[in-house]
């Protein structure tokens, strides 16, 4: 399955050339731009590992700095999940503008839905990334996914 | 222009009888309204023969401290200070008898963080003074002094995304329709499905409650199924809508608590509840890390016709202050009324820090929110994916999409038109972002997506000539602007 997080998801896998169109909209509205990577996809993995600390005060014309680090992070880390954050640190916004995706794994397992009845019909719910079976750092080796 | 007072009172101001309400104070041309004092402007249609500035002073007076004839006991208090104060009023351009009166209340006649006291004293008693025709209330500014008495939307937008890890797009959703008569199994199956398909939420409608033929605990129970289906599908995280709405306090109560026990991010309450109700919620919501949306049920009843009634953007902002995370504002292109221009103007009042004065866009006083978090609005009511250049030009990227028909009407079905949704505003947001003039190209850019998305190649053939393009009912007076441009 295609995990389907981040701004466009649901679109063909960006090229560079798109990645670093997105990249200079960030610039241009003056957001610091950052990288991130993780083998750990479950929805509520707030904190993926940082690519270093954010880029500020780049211009429009740093593109290309940002695309360096991705190609960078993507160069360590080919078989994670990588995403670009622009931050808005604006008062009133102060939080992430845009956000996505530009390096999965070649193979994503997805997730089990574990179900465990509980009282009067009510169910819970626990969903466990089958990849989460392996230790932190082996996850996605080898395209094998779990 | 302005009108100026009537000649000077012929009656003493405190002998027994009936003084007329501007000479009783409720008017006064020179006051300089204080930064503390809550305005109201209101659009005023007296009834033949009956001073415009008496119309006023009457809706200041039986607003705040007045009846209808004069009272001693007045004298017992500082009676200046309570009194409303008309201190303008104002021919409407083009609407023959009709004037803007603005009316300033002292902070000291209201109950801190109360909206139920707040509409009482200002829309409590007013609307059906005989000496009117009509009265709406147009708006309002709430000063920075009251603002802070509330905490406003539960999360509001920005901890609402950062909870629902989605950025930089409209986030979309769909009303499980119909609307009434499916079983609780089947209803669970729309949800599912357009969750799974690519859609962030799906919603209870209105008047989907606990009927007989589904009962809320069965609804709830299937509809987190198809939500947590659909999350271990995507890896997102995913909601559906759970219409608490009931006949009590206690029933709220309990349906929220339900939900929040299976693990529901968000629930929704309509408006027909009444602000206390509203405001018990959002306290209830915010104690409970629960999303809370508030679906605008019966507000066109009195928010709709031009000279009657409270504008919507009133209402936008009572419910910003007592507090929802979503709220429905207008889709300007769909089927449900709306002016682009006034749904600016909510929109506005609903994200911005700051509203400055705008009388093209109905906004009679700058707003300062103070902090406040903003509401996320939600467009909702005959839209569909063949529009989406037009929705994000005239809403923005802060705003929930809900297309009900224009997702559960798909041809290949339901995930299939969920589908289409989420590509068409990716694709537009990406062409925006990339500089394109994606208002004037989007027809192209969508086409272009389509190319490769079957499920959104058969949406834009199916609804790509549906437009709902009727003259609005409540459009601006200052600035004659055409409904759609």
């Amino acid at each position: 399955m295609r995990i389907t997080q981040g701004t466009f998801s649901f679109l063909p896998d960006l090229t560079d050339e798109q990645i670093g169109a997105q990249i200079a909209y960030s610039l241009d509205h003056g957001w610091a731009m950052s990288v991130e990577y993780t083998d750990d996809p479950h929805p509520r993995s707030s904190y993926w590992e940082m690519w270093g600390l954010p880029m500020f005060d780049l211009t429009v014309h740093d593109v290309e700095l940002v695309m360096r680090e991705v190609r960078a992070c993507r160069e360590a880390y080919p078989s994670h999940y990588i995403k670009v954050i622009a931050y808005d640190a604006s008062y009133g916004r102060q939080t992430t503008a845009l956000s996505f995706i530009v390096n999965q794994p070649p193979h994503e397992p997805g997730f089990r839905l574990d179900r465990t009845d509980a009282h009067d019909r009510v169910m819970r719910y626990r969903l466990y990334p089958y990849s989460a079976d392996r230790p932190a750092g082996s996850r996605y080796l080898n395209g094998s996914g779990a | 222009m302005a009108i100026s007072a009537p000649p000077q009172p012929k009656k003493d101001r405190w002998a027994s009888g009936v003084t007329p309400y501007a000479e009783m104070g409720y008017f006064d041309a020179d006051y300089v309204p204080k930064d503390s004092d809550i305005l109201a402007a209101f659009r005023i249609t007296p009834q033949p023969g009956v001073d415009a500035v008496e119309a006023a002073a009457a809706v200041a007076g039986e607003s705040s401290t007045a009846t209808w004839t004069v009272v001693w006991t007045d004298r017992l208090t500082a009676h200046e200070r309570y009194q409303a104060k008309a201190y303008d009023v104002t021919a409407v351009p083009g609407r023959e008898g009709e004037y803007i009166a603005k009316i300033a209340y002292d902070l000291d006649l209201f109950e801190e963080g109360s909206i139920a006291n707040m509409t009482s004293s200002i829309i409590g008693n007013v609307f059906g003074f005989k000496a009117l025709k009509a009265l709406r209330l147009e708006d309002l500014r709430i000063p920075t002094q009251y603002v802070k008495t509330f905490q406003g939307p539960p999360h509001g937008i920005v901890m609402e995304r950062e909870y629902l890890d989605k950025f930089g797009r409209p986030l979309l959703g769909a009303t499980v329709k119909p609307k009434l008569g499916l079983s609780a199994k089947n209803y669970g199956r729309v949800v599912f499905e357009a969750l799974r398909g690519g859609l962030d939420f799906t919603k209870d409608d209105e008047n989907i409650n606990s009927q007989p033929f589904m009962r809320w605990r069965d609804r709830y129970l299937y509809a987190i199924e198809g939500v947590n289906r659909a999350s271990a599908a995507s890896g997102e995280v995913k909601g559906h809508y759970m219409n608490v709405t009931a006949a009590t306090m206690e029933d709220m109560y309990e349906r929220a608590e339900f939900a929040k026990e299976i693990g529901s991010v968000i629930i929704m309450m309509d408006l027909t509840v009444g602000y206390t109700a509203m405001q018990s919620m959002s306290k209830w919501a915010r104690r409970n890390g629960m999303i809370l949306h508030l679906h605008r049920a019966g507000h066109g009843t009195y928010t709709r016709q031009k000279n009657h009634g409270v504008s919507f953007r009133v209402i936008a902002k009572w419910c910003r202050l007592l507090g929802v995370d979503h709220l429905h504002a207008g889709t300007v292109v769909g089927k449900l009324e709306g002016d682009p221009s006034m749904i600016e103007g909510y929109y506005d009042t609903l994200r911005l820090g700051h509203v400055p004065e705008n009388l093209q866009n109905g906004i009679f006083f700058d707003q300062d929110w103070a902090s406040l978090p903003a509401v996320m609005p939600v467009a909702s009511g005959g839209i569909h994916a063949g529009q989406m250049h037009q929705l994000l030009r005239y809403l923005g990227e802060d705003v929930i999409l809900q297309f009900g028909g224009g997702t559960i009407g798909h041809p290949m079905g339901i995930g299939a038109g969920a589908t289409a949704n989420r590509v068409a505003v990716e694709a537009m947001i990406q062409a925006r972002n990339e500089g394109r003039d994606y208002f004037q190209e989007g027809p192209d850019i969508l086409e272009k997506a389509a190319k490769g998305c079957p499920e959104l190649n058969a949406a834009l053939q199916v609804w790509k000539d549906v437009t709902f393009d009727f003259q609005s009912t409540d459009t601006p007076d200052y600035v004659v602007t055409p409904t759609l441009v």
